[in-house]
């Protein structure tokens, strides 16, 4: 078991992996971090020696992770919903920011299909 | 792609000697510009700008959250007000 910056306990996984569970280190961070700790790649997290988990403790604790983040980006979010700019309006109103067509798809910002009951046709 | 740094931020230079001529005589009257890719620069800082969208000026206080921004983010160009029979649902 090993804990690394607070909850995150990925055990049994190649080290480049399980730093990936951490939210805000990708693979390249993850490298970056074993690099600058000086721990082989493909070590698994059950056989880093307690030398080696502090040196990657003091790596980690470079970035801004975890909530530290994740509150980064929401006060980014806020700014620009605050200060009333277009992407700010478009955080609002749940679309897509940059200019991405809204007639179908984005359904990722848009969530899931509404359903609007057919209108009723004229009849001639 | 990002506009190169060796020519700075792009202001009109009508809308950016109308702000000069604000802040010298510490006035604060309106202007109104059709310039909506001038970049707010910390100069425009409690100013008010009327930016045209197309249709009319829509006035903007600049805030100092604002400062790096086009003009043009501020004054949307088209408004939407929800599909027909849409509100009859009711808003969530």
């Amino acid at each position: 078991m090993a804990r690394i910056a607070g909850v995150d306990i990925p055990k049994n996984k190649r080290g480049v992996i399980a730093l990936t569970y951490i939210y805000g280190i990708g693979k390249s961070r993850a490298q970056e971090i074993l690099a600058t700790a000086k721990v082989d790649e493909s070590i698994k997290v059950q056989d880093w020696n307690d030398d080696q988990i502090g040196n990657i403790r003091d790596a980690v604790s470079a970035f801004t992770i975890e909530g530290e983040l994740r509150s980064e980006t929401q006060l980014n979010i806020k700014r620009l919903m605050d200060i009333g700019c277009y992407r700010g309006i478009r955080h609002r109103s749940g679309l897509p920011l940059r200019g991405q067509r809204t007639k179908n798809n984005s359904r990722t910002r848009k969530g899931r299909r509404k359903t609007v009951a057919n209108k009723k046709k004229a009849t001639k | 792609m990002a506009r190169s740094l060796k020519k700075g931020p792009y202001v009109h230079y009508k809308l950016e000697k109308k702000v000069a001529v604000n802040i010298e005589t510490s006035k604060k009257t309106v202007i109104k510009t059709w310039s909506r890719a001038s970049m707010i620069t910390p100069d425009f800082v409690g100013q008010t700008i009327a930016v045209h969208n197309g249709r009319q000026f829509v006035p903007v206080y600049v805030t100092e959250n604002m400062v790096g921004h086009k003009l043009g983010e501020f004054s949307p160009t088209r408004s939407f007000r929800g599909h027909a029979g849409a509100k009859n649902k009711g808003k969530k």
